[in-house]
């Protein structure tokens, strides 16, 4: 049996196509159903998210899947073909299993290392199992594949750095600051990329928030929002000296926030660290503060480079979650092959003892005259005879399960002897664990 | 090779692989290896417990006689504090920069000459170990805090900066080396005035005055001054950050100086070669 998938991502095809071939998420059972009855498709799985459709399956025949996959998608849309032939792409075996590895584990992703993509993933399995599509194989399949997720997860630092401005300045704050849950938080002007950073500060421990604006409703408004206090505008510089992360984003035409007035605050604070945020345009503090010991200045500029130089962090470590893919690869294909190994093998051995019984009885019913301890004999003859015959067919099977081609034999053994289709029995698998953050 | 030289070399050599550990584990940002390179340590450390009882044993003397004695003395003393540490801050990255600095002296140790020295009747009283029990364990605590501050050095720059890579992703936050900082101070001083101290009555048992204005006592006592200016000024005025990182720094070369270099350049009583006579 083989894994095979056909599909489309933003690497391959612009928004334009992918919306047009994408599954609505609310109706799956008719396009998994559809899919499933195809020729040559024996389990099946739909993936459809913003960034990619993929269509999944088990096949006998991958060659053959391949093609009807692919006029499947176009026609089930009702889409030329031709028209999306040069955005699909189509993997089998082996590279198949890497793909999905790859996709769950977010290293195909727009942005590497994005958690919702195996939320994704986790979703379209779920709709393969409640409309029963998926089988032994994609059962198997999904699980290993989220497992490999974790895996990079857990020891790669693929996810570790943020990727949006917002978020990047909270993990600076974690650059300067130890802990946040004993900061305080000032919002100066109420620009929503301010509310947006002060949310993320608020939901990484800060407690103390402090609002101003130069219409006191509205800071009392966003006060209210983030249990905090709201102080007049006038008065701002005041208060600068009791918190430790100050935001701001007014629409002032010049500096509110001069070299001077830091100094004095500084002092004030007797040189606690200070970390500002500025991310108005014009700005709002003087970059010369930057110069100050123990003061910490990013404007938007800046925080777009920690961005840029996380997300190439996150190439970095992608290599290293390539080498944990590519080692899972090999084991699930050791699975995969076992799989069709182990009961050709108990086929091929029933087969014979078969024909050794048939052929037994029928020698003792023409020899009536036998003894009992020749009847043995004859027995442990003919036994002797299959086992020593079975032998080496057995140990190539097994030799060569897990190198390529060891299907083939597999193949001709089963075509030589004519064995009967392996019903092969449910392994149980771990349960599902529902652990994606979606951060 | 005598029992307690062959547990040196031992020791040494566990802590090669721990520092290695350290290395890798901080530059490849594997947990798993600095939670190796720490049990290692802590693996050396016994070794070399039991080194130094050997040789104290060996010796009948306080293994901080001879120069040799005395570097691995240190490096016992900067590793078992570094444990401790530890145990409250846990930042493999600190392993990786007081790690090799032990691991420098334990090489330094070796190369000296590992002969054994008879103590003059006249210094070998309680207060030998004592004193040099308390100024080496001064010494160890300002060493972590130089190293911390180098550490702060490195990582205020970048975020200073605004330069994203590599060492910016390996170190921890600031404050938290700052206040290991605060830490050290608050720990070294008292054990490094309590050292002083110690010396000073031991001198006088020995020789009858407790002040001899000789060049590492001038030296301890210019090192002195310098860690009390930046107690001071952390307590009264706020000195942090990078002006206590740096006074950390040079607080901790003149240490090294007072401990090396004037046993190098000039005499005095302080000097190992001076213990025999």
């Amino acid at each position: 049996m083989h894994i095979v998938v056909v599909g489309l991502s933003h690497h391959t095809a612009p928004v334009e196509v992918r919306e047009r071939l994408a599954f609505a998420p609310t109706a799956m059972e008719k396009p998994l159903h559809q899919m499933l009855a195809l020729p040559a498709i024996a389990e099946a799985l739909i993936v459809s998210t913003c960034n990619r459709v993929e269509l999944y399956a088990a096949s006998k025949e991958p060659d053959t899947a391949v093609a009807t996959l692919r006029r499947f998608l176009a026609d089930y849309h009702g889409v030329p073909l031709e028209e999306i032939e040069q955005n699909l792409y189509d993997y089998q075996g082996e590279e198949a299993i890497r793909h999905l590895f790859r996709v769950s584990s977010s290293l195909d992703s727009m942005i590497i290392g994005e958690p919702q993509i195996l939320g994704q993933i986790k979703t379209a399995y779920g709709y393969a199992v409640e409309f029963r599509t998926a089988g032994l194989i994609l059962n198997r399949f999904l699980h290993k594949a989220f497992s490999v997720a974790k895996r990079v997860r857990t020891e790669t630092g693929i996810a570790s750095s943020a990727v949006s401005v917002s978020f990047a300045a909270v993990e600076l704050a974690r650059k300067i600051f130890d802990r946040l849950d004993d900061k305080g938080v000032m919002i100066i002007g109420a620009g929503e990329m301010c509310e947006l950073a002060a949310r993320h500060f608020v939901s990484n421990g800060v407690t103390r928030v402090l609002v101003t604006n130069r219409t006191f409703e509205r800071a009392e408004k966003l006060a209210a929002e983030f249990q905090g206090r709201a102080v007049p505008f006038e008065q701002f510089t005041d208060h600068l000296a009791s918190v430790d992360i100050v935001l701001t984003s007014t629409g002032a035409p010049t500096f509110i926030l001069g070299h001077r007035q830091m100094e004095e605050i500084l002092r004030r604070r007797k040189n606690r660290p200070m970390f500002l945020i500025d991310i108005a345009v014009p700005r709002d503090v003087d970059p010369k503060v930057n110069n100050l010991d123990n003061v910490y200045l990013y404007d938007v500029d800046d925080l777009q480079g920690v961005v840029q130089a996380n997300l190439k962090e996150r190439q970095k470590e992608a290599h290293r979650a390539e080498a944990i893919v590519n080692e899972e690869i090999g084991q699930f294909h050791v699975w995969l092959a076992n799989l069709e190994v182990k009961p050709t093998i108990v086929a091929l051995r029933r087969r014979f003892e078969e024909i050794t019984a048939q052929e037994v009885a029928k020698t003792f019913g023409n020899h009536k005259d036998l003894t009992d301890a020749q009847r043995k004999g004859i027995e442990a003859m003919a036994n002797a005879i299959v086992n020593k015959l079975l032998h080496r067919p057995i140990a190539l099977l097994k030799r060569t399960q897990n190198e390529t081609g060891g299907e083939d034999y597999v193949d001709t053994v089963r075509e030589l002897f004519d064995l009967p289709a392996p019903a092969v029995d449910e392994t149980p698998l771990e349960p599902l664990d529902d652990d994606t953050d979606n951060r | 090779m005598t029992f307690d030289v062959l547990l040196f070399k031992a020791t040494l050599l566990v802590y090669s692989v721990a520092t290695l550990l350290y290395l890798v584990g901080v530059i490849t940002r594997r947990e798993q290896l600095g939670h190796c390179a720490k049990w290692t340590l802590v693996g050396g450390f016994a070794t070399h417990c039991i080194a130094l009882g050997a040789r104290w044993a060996a010796t009948g003397f306080p293994p901080a006689a001879s120069l040799y004695e005395a570097l691995s003395f240190f490096s016992w003393a900067l590793v078992g504090t570094y444990l401790l540490f530890d145990l409250r801050y846990r930042i493999a990255a600190l392993g990786a920069f007081v790690c090799p600095l032990a691991l420098v002296m334990m090489i330094g140790g070796s190369a000296a000459s590992k002969q054994k020295i008879t103590v003059n009747p006249i210094l070998d009283s309680w207060w030998f170990p004592v004193h040099v029990t308390l100024a080496f364990l001064g010494y160890a605590v300002f060493a972590v805090a130089a190293m911390a501050g180098v550490m702060y050095l490195l990582q205020e720059r970048r975020v200073k900066a605004k330069k994203f890579s590599g060492l910016f992703f390996r170190l921890p936050p600031l404050d938290v080396l700052d206040s290991i900082n605060y830490k050290c101070l608050s720990f070294g001083f008292p054990l490094m005035t309590m050292g002083i101290i110690s010396g000073a009555i031991w001198a006088n048992s020995a020789w009858g005055g407790y002040w001899r204005w000789e060049p590492k006592e001038t030296g301890a006592l210019v090192t002195w001054f310098l860690y009390a200016a930046l107690l001071h000024g952390r307590l009264t005025v706020g000195w942090r950050g990078r002006r206590a990182a740096i006074f950390a720094i040079i607080g901790f070369v003149c240490l090294l100086f007072t401990f090396l270099g004037v046993n190098l350049l000039s005499g005095g009583q302080h000097t190992f070669r001076s213990f025999g006579e």
